[in-house]
């Protein structure tokens, strides 16, 4: 079959990115919006954009009925979730499905087993992939007995959980059970589900993550990504290739990947996310991503490929358009994500208007970004205000090019983080390549001052 | 002389502390005008479509106490008329108003509370639940929106007479979109 419409419930650069590769697809594309992104850029760049109900998205956005409602309502045969929102949600694919929709993602049923982190530990053990040693937990008595046998520190994750919500840290024993109470607490509002699983905590931990494409007829990878620079378990900043790896285990790392996604009969683009154990070199599998992921541009400026093209291409019943022999990594890339967010003032988000918006053009840079002077920045979403992707023969060089395009960068209006992120591109510890996934949050104590100097 | 976003910040801050209900400062070259908007304004705007379904869409009183409203600023530079300087004004509800809304005529508008398919009736073959001259009362049904089979009545939200009809029976209709307008009593 083939898609000629696709409905996109989604809003900001996602959107306007998913817009553009329907039309380079000669496919028809709808934004559906909330009322405060009806003006945005990504609903006036659409053949047409319908408005799914007011600023806060559990009205509009998360509205998996009013989603379908409307992709049916404006003829389109597809909905391409883009990520955050709907994107992983098994009710949406699932309801899509039984009203002729086409999913632009995995089938509702390997979304729900992906979302199950404790099934999709399972899933990876048996597949044979390292898993870090963990167990759900019933009980404060059953977690005791879990977490003696572990060791502490040690995790508390939620079932349910995923992009790094819903994780408390246990130091010992003394505060588990309120920290059982608490992630339980968490979970069950967030994610409607409050099961619970203990997992070995890494001290030294670097997040690496495969990017993997499946058809019909083959899955394959297209290289891994360094997501290690996080805030509260939130990428900051994300490469390809990872830094600092040995090349057995980069082969290691893409084919246990591949395995895992073989093994539960994935389709579509996904994203399989290892922790490594920067001491030991050894690396374990965290979780499967099923949704086109924010820094997905650092893999294309690598491969040449366009992943949202690819997964349209999938979704409707194509090919991908090259094979696992065809896939060449070239030179390196980094992004960062400028967010709204007053790095200054505790990461405070700072919605508001734009009133002057300008990131040089420079070769060698990507920028995807819905915003411009003008843009309203509203408070209900997430702060991300543009991705820059620097893309250089070498790390220096791509570490290079976002420097500059930085340090020229100007945002007025709102808040940016754009100094932190000045701040890490020069710090020699990032400099020299491998960062922990705690490394920001550690360093971060000093950074105010060094803004000041 | 160029203002700055923390200038335009203060001057709101000082004309927040006093009665002030306009403000205007002109320098060479450069021009600032604050209003602040009366409060029958901002009541019309906060006015949520899913709380009332309807918006006043006649025009908001004149005056009103000082704090109750919001403020309007406007910067621009009187040297270049055309160009709205650094600043961009700030128009309050401008993303709430929706699109192609009446003139200030005195008409009231049903708006859609949802997305969904706009049924006139009760089921098909059934008349309208309102013409064109039908009186409604705030809990008068003026039509079925549906969304994935759920069948939600929207009440009309105000008193008077529908004057028109804006949607086709059986269309998709945005949130927010126009279904009815009504002269009020």
């Amino acid at each position: 079959m083939t898609i000629t419409r696709v409905f996109v419930p989604n809003r900001g650069e996602i959107a306007l990115r998913i817009v553009r590769a329907c039309r380079k697809l000669g496919v028809e594309s709808v934004v559906g919006t909330s009322d405060v992104d009806r003006d945005g850029v990504a609903a006036l760049s659409a053949d047409r954009a319908v408005c799914l109900g007011p600023g806060p998205a559990a009205d509009s956005y998360l509205r998996d009925d009013v989603v379908v409602q409307a992709a049916l309502g404006t003829g389109c045969d597809a909905i391409h979730p883009g990520y955050g929102f709907l994107s992983e949600s098994p009710q949406l694919a699932r309801r899509a499905r039984e009203h002729g929709l086409v999913f632009v993602g995995p089938s509702p049923e390997v979304i729900e087993l992906a979302g199950d982190k404790v099934r999709a530990r399972r899933e990876a053990a048996r597949a044979g992939l390292a898993v870090l040693a963990g167990q759900e937990v019933q009980s404060a008595a059953d977690a005791h007995e879990v977490a003696e046998r572990i060791g502490y520190p040690i995790l508390v994750k939620a079932a349910g959980g995923g992009g790094g919500r819903g994780i408390k840290l246990a130091q010992s024993s003394t505060r588990l059970e309120e920290l059982l109470a608490l992630a339980g607490r968490e979970a069950s509002a967030a994610f409607g589900d409050d099961r619970l699983y203990l997992e070995r905590f890494i001290a030294a931990a670097r997040h690496v993550e495969v990017q993997v494409a499946a058809d019909e007829h083959d899955v394959i990878e297209l290289g891994e990504r360094d997501c290690s620079v996080q805030r509260r378990y939130q990428k900051v900043i994300e490469e390809a290739p990872a830094p600092s790896l040995p090349e057995s285990a980069r082969d290691a790392l893409r084919t246990a990947a591949v395995t895992f996604a073989r093994a539960i009969s994935y389709r579509n683009l996904g994203t399989v996310e290892f922790v490594l154990d920067a001491d030991s070199g050894r690396f374990s599998f965290l979780e499967m991503n099923c949704r086109i992921q924010v820094e997905h541009p650092v893999t294309e400026a690598l491969t040449g490929c366009d992943l949202v093209c690819e997964q349209l291409r999938i979704a409707g019943g194509g090919s991908l358009s090259l094979s696992q022999s065809q896939v060449a990594c070239e030179g390196h890339a980094v992004e960062c994500r400028l967010t709204a967010e007053d790095a200054e003032r505790g990461f405070r988000p700072s919605p508001g208007t734009i009133s002057r918006f300008s990131i040089p053009l420079l070769p060698g840079l990507r920028i995807d970004t819905h915003c411009a002077a003008g843009t309203r920045v509203p408070p209900f979403y997430d702060s991300l205000l543009a991705k820059l992707i620097g893309h250089g023969a070498d790390r220096a060089q791509a570490i290079g090019i976002l420097r500059e395009a930085l340090e020229r960068t100007e945002v007025v209006g709102v808040a940016t983080n754009r100094e932190l992120l000045l701040r890490v591109l020069d710090h020699p510890d990032f400099a020299a390549g491998a960062v922990t996934t705690g490394w920001l949050e550690e360093t971060l104590g000093a950074l105010p001052q060094a803004v000041r100097q | 002389m160029a203002l700055s976003n923390e200038d335009v910040r203060e001057i709101l801050r000082i004309i927040d502390t006093t009665p002030l209900a306009e403000l205007r400062i002109e320098t060479e070259g450069f021009s600032l005008q604050v209003l602040r908007q009366g409060p029958a304004m901002g009541d019309a705007v906060s006015r949520t479509p899913e709380m009332q379904g309807v918006r006043e869409t006649a025009s908001p009183t004149a005056g009103g106490e000082p704090g109750g409203g919001t403020a309007a600023v406007s910067i621009a530079a009187s040297a270049d008329s055309a160009a709205p300087g650094s600043g961009t004004p700030a128009s309050p509800g401008a993303a709430d108003t929706p699109a192609g809304a009446a003139p200030a005529d005195g008409l009231l508008t049903v708006q859609a509370p949802m997305l969904g398919i706009f049924y006139r009736a009760e089921s098909p073959g059934q008349p309208p639940f309102v013409e064109v001259g039908s009186r409604v009362e705030p809990d008068t049904t003026v039509c079925i929106i549906e969304v994935m089979k759920m069948m939600n009545s929207v009440p009309a939200g105000v008193s008077g007479t529908i004057v028109e009809v804006c949607e086709e029976n059986a269309g998709l209709v945005e949130y927010a979109q126009p279904l009815f307008r009504v002269q009020p009593e």
